[in-house]
C-alpha cells in the first residue's frame, strides 16, 4: 500500500479551518505523550499554555505586543520571498533600523525638541533598515553573490555595531559605565494606546503594514510582478519588468519595515538602547511569514500563534515548574504539526495500488 | 464606563481579599520568583543563582514555594516575565541580570505591595533592593597567587565583556599580582560574550601559544579551565568549583555563594521586616567564596589564607592606595582606598596593564 | 625559535576549530546537491553532543557516543526530511522548526551531566613527526574527528564528481523533474542526503562535546550550525571550496584573539566581526571570478509527483 500526495486546486474553506485544528490534534497527542514520559500530567500542562493565556486581558495584551514585531517583520519578508529573494537577515536589517531611529532620540535627549522626534525616529529607522537590507541585494544585482548568506552575516555585523555603540560611544555617562544608553525621553517614545497596559502605538502602525502590503500585493502591477519575478523570471523579463527594480525593491522594503519593527521595541516596551533588543525576532518572523502563506492577512494569526508558544511556555515555567527544554520541545513539536497538518489541508493523502515511484 | 469598570474590579478583588483573608494568613507559603538570563545547565551565573534558590527551599521547606524561568532575554521580553511571576502570585521576586534592570522598575511600579530583588543594577525603590557580590576581592587573591606561580611572568586573562565589574577584576588581579611581581605581565583576550565554550578554550590555547602559563577568566563555563588542563598550566575557576574539570589545573576559584544572601532575605520576607536595601556583600559575608587552595607550593597556599582572612578582617583593601592608572596619575592617594562607587562603575586600567580598556 | 612554535600552535589551532563547522558544512553540502535546504543543522548539531555526551559518560566509551551522536542526527533530520520532503512543507520553515526542537531535546537529555565532565578524545602523536616544527602539530597531532573530517571530504568529493551515486544526486538536485522521469525515487535519494546531513551533524556536536570541549552545557553549540550553513554557500556547493572556507573561517576566529593577546587595542566587536565581513568579501570575489553561483537548481523546492 503506498500514499501519494496530490495537490488541490483550490483550498476550500472547511479545509482552512481544518487545517489548524488538525494540527492541534497532532500537538496535543505528541505532547501528552512527551508530557506522560516526563512525568507531567498533560491536561494541566495545555490548559496552561493554550486556554490560560486567553483567557485573561492582560495575557492577550501581551499577546498583542509580542506578536506586533513579528507581523511588521514577516510582512516585509511575504514581498522578499514572493520575489524569490531569500533574505534571511530581517534580524540584522531590525537592528540597524533601531540604531539609527535611536540615533535621533539620543541626539535630542534633554533638549526642547518638539513632538516631530518620534515621526523622525520612525523614518531614520526604515532607513537604517531598508540600507542595511540594500547591502545583500546591491551585491545580489553587482556581483551574484548570494542574498542568503550575505544577509545572514550582516545580522552578526550589525549586533556586534550595535554592542559597539552602547558599550562605547553612546553609553550612557550617568549610567555606571553599564552598556545602555539614557532612557529616550517622552518625546521619543512609542505612546502606549491606553493608560494601564502595554499596548502601543506600534500595533497602529503594523495593522497599517497589513493593509497596505495587501492592497499593494493583491491589487496592483507593482504586486503583480514580484509575484511574477518570483515564480516566472523569463516571463517577467518579457513583461517589461526589470529584475533588478524588483530586487531592490523588495529588499528595501522589508528592510524598512524590520527598522519600523526595531524602533518601535526600543523606543516601546524597552525605552533604551541596550545591547540585547531583540529575543530572535527577524528569524522567528520568518515562520511567521511561511505559516501565513506569504498573504498579509494570513500572517496576522500565524504571528499571534507563535507568540502563544512564547507566552504558554513562560506560563508553564511558572506555575508547573516545567524546565525551559521541554517547553522548546513543545514549542518545536506545535510548529512541525502546523507545517504538516498545513500541507495536508493543499494536498490530498491518497492511497495508491501497484509499485508506483515515490 | 472605564470608571465603571475599575471599579466594579476593585470591588470583586476586595471581596475576595476579604474573603481570603483571614486563611491565607495561616497556611499561605510565601512564593517566591527568579528569573535567569542563562539556562540553569551553563554551570555558570544562572546556575549558581539556582543553587541559592535550591538553598532556600532546603531551608525554609514548605513556609515557602519557590519557582523560576531561565533563559529569559534582557530585552523586551523580561518585562512581561517578571509581570507574570507576579501575577502567578509570587511575592518576592529576584532578578538575577543587570539587563533585568528597567523591566523590574516598570513592574515594581504597578505592584508597589510585591518585593522585588535586583542583582547588579544601581536603580532602587521602596520595593526594589539591590544586592551584589565583591568579586573583585576573590580576583585580588587570584592575582597575587598568579605572580607568586607564574614562571614566564606572562598570564593570560580570559574577559567577557566589558562592563565595570569585569574592569575592576582585571585591576584587582593585577594590583594583586603587583604586590608580589611588580614586573608580571598580562595578556587581556575578550571573547565578548559570557558563553561560548569553544570560543573560550580557543582563547585560552592562544594566550598559552603566546607564553602565559596562568589562565584566569571571567566567563561562565569550564572549557577555559579543561584547555588548562590539557596543555598542563595552571588556571583560576569562576563561579563554581572547577576542581573537576582542572584536578591539576586549579589553583582555586571564585565561587558566587548567593545562598546566605537569599535566606536571609526571606527571612526577613517571611517576618515582614523587609524593607528596600543595597547589598554589596564579600568574602567576609561568604557571597563570595574561595575554592581550596590546589596545586601550590605550600607558602603560596598559606599567603593566600592569610590575604584572604585579611581582606574578611578588614585589614587589607583590594583598592588601597596609592593606585596609578596607565598613563600614570595618581587616583587613590596613599593610605586611602577606592570608594565603592568608583568601583561599581570602574573603568580605566591601573599601570601596568598594557593594553586598552575597550570602548574607551 | 619561539616565533616557529606559536605559529605551529595556531595552525594546529585552526585546523581544530574549523573542523566541527567543516563537518557540519560537509552533510549539509550533500544534502543541499540534492536539492533540499535543511535550516536544522544547528538543531542536529547540538542533538548530537548532546547524546554523545550522554553515551559516552555512561559507557566509558567516546566510540560509543561518536556512533550514538551520529545516530541522533540522523534521527532528527529524519523528522525534516518527513516534513520537507515526504510532505513537502516549506523547507525554510521545517528547518528552523527542527532546530527549535533540537536544541529543546539536548536540553532535556544533557540535564542531568551539568558539572561533569570526561577525558578528551586522545590526539595522535608520532614520535618525530608530531613535533616537526610548524606543521608537525597540524599535522599529525589532532584527534580523529579532524582526520574523519578529511577523510569524509576527500570522500564526498570523489563521490560526488566521480560516482553514479554521485551524478544521480547531482541530476536529483538539479532538476527532481527529470530525475523522476529517468526513473530515480527523487524523494528517497533526498531523503538520504538528508540523513547524510544528520549525521554528519551529530558527528560535528560529539567532535565538540567529547573532544574539544568535553564536558555538556545547554547551548554550547553556540550557533555554530548557522555558520556551517553559510560555509555550504561560500563554497558555491564544492567540497574543496568548502575545506579553504572552513579554514579561513577558523584562522580568521582563532587570529582575532591572537590579535587581542598582543594587546593592540582594537574593539572586541570588530575583531569579532571579521570572519562574518571576510565571509562577505570572499563570496563577492568568488562570485566576481566565476559569474553565477553553481546553486542546485532545483534547491528548497518541494517535489511532488503529478501522476
Amino acid at each position: 500500500m503506498r500514499f501519494r500526495l496530490e495537490r488541490q486546486e483550490a483550498v476550500s474553506g472547511i479545509g482552512v479551518l481544518v487545517a489548524p485544528l488538525l494540527a492541534l490534534a497532532a500537538t496535543l497527542l505528541v505532547g501528552a505523550i512527551m508530557f506522560v514520559v516526563l512525568g507531567l500530567a498533560p491536561l494541566p500542562a495545555f490548559y496552561i499554555y493554550f486556554i490560560e493565556p486567553l483567557t485573561d486581558p492582560w495575557t492577550i495584551q501581551e499577546l498583542v505586543v509580542k506578536a506586533c514585531p513579528l507581523l511588521l517583520i514577516a510582512i516585509g519578508l511575504s514581498f522578499c520571498y514572493r520575489a524569490n529573494r531569500w533574505n534571511i537577515g530581517a534580524e540584522g536589517q531590525y537592528v540597524a533600523g533601531a540604531v539609527l531611529g535611536s540615533w535621533v532620540a539620543i541626539a535630542t535627549q534633554g533638549t526642547e525638541a518638539g513632538p516631530w522626534v518620534l515621526p523622525a525616529m520612525l523614518v531614520f529607522a526604515a532607513i537604517g533598515g531598508a540600507l542595511w537590507g540594500l547591502i545583500p541585494a546591491f551585491l545580489r544585482v553587482r556581483f551574484g553573490a548570494s542574498e542568503i548568506l550575505t544577509s545572514l552575516m550582516l545580522v552578526y555585523v550589525a549586533q556586534l555595531g550595535l554592542d559597539y555603540l552602547v558599550r562605547g560611544p553612546w553609553r550612557d555617562p550617568g549610567g555606571f559605565n553599564f552598556p545602555r544608553s539614557v532612557s529616550f525621553d517622552p518625546v521619543a517614545t512609542v505612546p502606549l494606546l491606553f493608560e494601564d497596559g502595554r499596548l502601543h502605538a506600534g500595533i497602529v502602525i503594523a495593522g497599517v503594514a497589513v493593509l497596505v502590503a495587501a492592497f499593494v500585493l493583491g491589487r496592483t502591477l507593482v504586486g503583480f510582478s514580484i509575484e511574477l519575478g518570483g515564480s516566472a523570471p523569463r516571463a517577467a523579463a518579457f513583461a517589461g519588468f526589470d529584475e533588478k527594480r524588483v530586487t531592490y525593491g523588495v529588499f528595501m522594503v522589508s528592510g524598512a519595515l524590520a527598522g519600523l519593527a526595531g524602533i518601535i521595541e526600543v523606543a516601546g516596551p524597552i525605552g533604551n538602547l541596550q545591547p540585547a533588543i531583540s529575543p530572535g525576532y527577524g528569524f522567528t518572523a520568518i515562520i511567521a511569514a511561511m505559516l501565513g502563506r506569504l498573504n498579509p492577512f494570513v500572517i496576522v494569526p500565524a504571528s499571534l500563534v507563535l507568540a502563544l508558544t512564547y507566552i504558554g511556555g513562560e506560563a508553564a515555567q511558572i506555575t508547573l515548574r516545567m524546565p525551559f527544554d521541554v517547553t522548546r520541545v513543545f514549542q518545536g513539536t506545535m510548529l512541525i504539526s502546523i507545517l504538516a497538518a498545513d500541507v495536508l489541508v493543499r494536498y490530498r493523502l491518497r492511497r495508491v495500488e501497484g509499485a508506483a515511484h515515490a | 464606563m472605564r470608571k465603571f469598570i475599575s471599579m466594579a474590579v476593585a470591588l470583586t478583588a476586595g471581596l475576595v481579599l476579604a474573603a481570603g483573608a483571614p486563611v491565607a494568613h495561616a497556611a499561605e507559603k510565601l512564593k517566591i520568583g527568579f528569573i535567569y538570563v542563562g539556562p540553569v545547565g551553563d554551570f555558570g551565573w544562572s546556575y549558581q543563582h539556582d543553587q541559592g534558590r535550591k538553598a532556600v527551599e532546603k531551608e525554609f521547606g514548605d513556609k515557602v514555594e519557590t519557582t523560576f524561568v531561565e533563559n529569559v532575554q534582557e530585552g523586551p521580553d523580561a518585562e512581561r516575565v517578571i509581570e507574570q511571576l507576579v501575577r502567578a502570585g509570587n511575592t518576592l521576586i529576584f532578578t538575577t541580570s543587570f539587563g533585568f534592570m528597567e523591566p523590574t522598575l516598570k513592574v515594581a511600579k504597578r505592584h508597589p505591595k510585591v518585593m522585588f530583588e535586583h542583582a547588579t543594577g544601581y536603580k532602587r525603590e521602596k520595593n526594589v533592593a539591590t544586592y551584589n557580590a565583591k568579586f573583585h576581592e576573590g580576583r585580588y587573591i587570584l592575582g597575587q597567587i598568579a605572580a607568586k606561580v607564574s614562571k614566564t611572568g606572562t598570564v593570560g586573562y580570559i574577559a567577557s565583556v566589558p562592563i565595570p565589574e569585569v574592569i575592576a577584576g582585571i585591576d584587582s588581579f593585577m594590583l594583586g599580582a603587583q604586590s608580589v611581581n611588580p614586573n608580571l605581565k598580562i595578556k587581556i583576550v575578550w571573547v565578548n560574550g559570557w558563553f561560548d565554550p569553544a570560543k573560550e578554550a580557543d582563547a585560552a590555547k592562544a594566550l598559552i601559544d603566546q607564553g602565559a602559563d596562568v589562565i584566569a577568566q571571567h566567563t561562565d563555563s569550564p572549557a577555559a579551565m579543561q584547555a588548562a588542563e590539557a596543555r598542563g598550566v595552571k588556571a583560576f575557576g569562576q563561579s563554581s568549583n572547577m576542581i573537576t574539570f582542572g584536578p591539576k589545573a586549579q589553583l582555586t576559584s571564585i565561587v558566587d555563594n548567593w545562598a546566605p544572601y537569599y535566606i536571609e532575605r526571606v527571612k526577613l520576607a517571611l517576618d515582614g521586616k523587609w524593607t528596600s536595601t543595597d547589598t554589596w556583600g564579600g568574602l567576609k559575608d561568604g557571597e563570595v567564596q574561595m575554592a581550596p587552595y590546589t596545586n601550590m607550593p605550600d607558602d603560596v597556599k598559606k599567603m593566600a589564607e592569610d590575604t584572604e582572612e585579611a581582606i574578611k578582617s578588614g585589614k587589607l583593601h583590594p583598592f588601597k592606595g596609592p593606585i596609578y592608572k596607565q598613563d600614570g596619575t595618581l587616583v587613590v592617594k596613599e593610605g586611602e582606598v577606592l570608594a565603592d562607587k568608583d568601583i561599581l562603575s570602574l573603568n580605566w586600567y591601573v599601570k601596568g596593564i598594557d593594553d586598552k580598556v575597550p570602548g574607551q | 625559535m619561539p616565533e616557529f612554535t606559536i605559529l605551529g600552535a595556531v595552525l594546529a589551532s585552526i585546523v581544530a576549530a574549523a573542523t566541527p563547522l567543516l563537518l557540519a558544512a560537509l552533510g549539509e553540502l550533500v544534502a543541499e546537491r540534492g536539492g533540499t535546504l535543511n535550516l536544522g543543522v544547528e538543531g542536529m548539531m547540538i542533538v548530537g553532543a548532546a547524546v554523545g555526551y550522554a553515551t559516552a559518560y555512561g559507557s566509558g566509551s567516546l566510540l560509543l557516543g561518536t556512533a550514538a551522536a551520529v545516530a541522533a542526527g540522523v534521527l532528527l533530520s529524519l523528522v525534516f526530511a518527513g516534513l520537507a520532503i515526504w510532505l513537502a512543507a516549506n523547507q525554510v520553515a521545517s528547518g528552523l522548526a527542527t532546530t527549535i526542537l533540537g536544541l529543546g531535546i539536548a536540553g532535556l537529555i544533557g540535564s542531568p551531566f551539568v558539572g561533569t565532565r570526561l577525558d578528551a578524545a586522545p590526539t595522535l602523536h608520532i614520535p618525530g613527526l608530531t613535533s616537526l616544527p610548524v606543521i608537525g602539530e597540524m599535522v599529525f597531532g589532532q584527534d580523529a574527528f579532524v582526520y574523519a573530517s578529511l577523510v569524509l571530504l576527500a570522500a564526498v568529493g570523489y563521490g560526488l564528481a566521480r560516482t553514479r551515486a554521485g551524478l544521480v544526486l547531482r541530476a536529483v538536485g538539479e532538476s527532481h523533474a527529470a530525475a523522476h522521469a529517468l526513473g530515480h525515487p527523487v524523494r528517497r535519494i533526498r531523503t538520504l542526503a538528508v540523513m547524510f546531513g544528520g549525521a554528519c551533524a551529530g558527528l560535528a556536536g560529539a567532535h565538540l562535546s567529547l573532544a574539544y570541549t568535553p564536558f555538556w552545557a545547554s547551548d554550547m553549540t553556540a550557533g555554530r550550525g548557522w555558520i556551517a550553513l553559510a560555509l555550504v554557500v561560500f563554497s558555491a556547493w564544492k567540497p574543496l571550496w568548502l575545506l579553504a572556507g572552513a579554514y579561513l573561517f577558523g584562522a580568521v576566529s582563532i587570529l582575532q584573539l591572537h590579535v587581542q593577546g598582543f594587546g593592540l587595542g582594537i574593539p572586541a566587536q570588530f575583531l569579532s566581526a571579521l570572519p562574518y565581513l571576510a565571509t562577505v568579501i570572499a563570496l563577492v570575489i568568488i562570485s566576481l571570478l566565476k559569474r553565477g553561483q553553481g546553486a542546485p537548481a532545483s534547491l528548497g523546492m518541494p517535489f511532488i509527483p503529478d501522476r
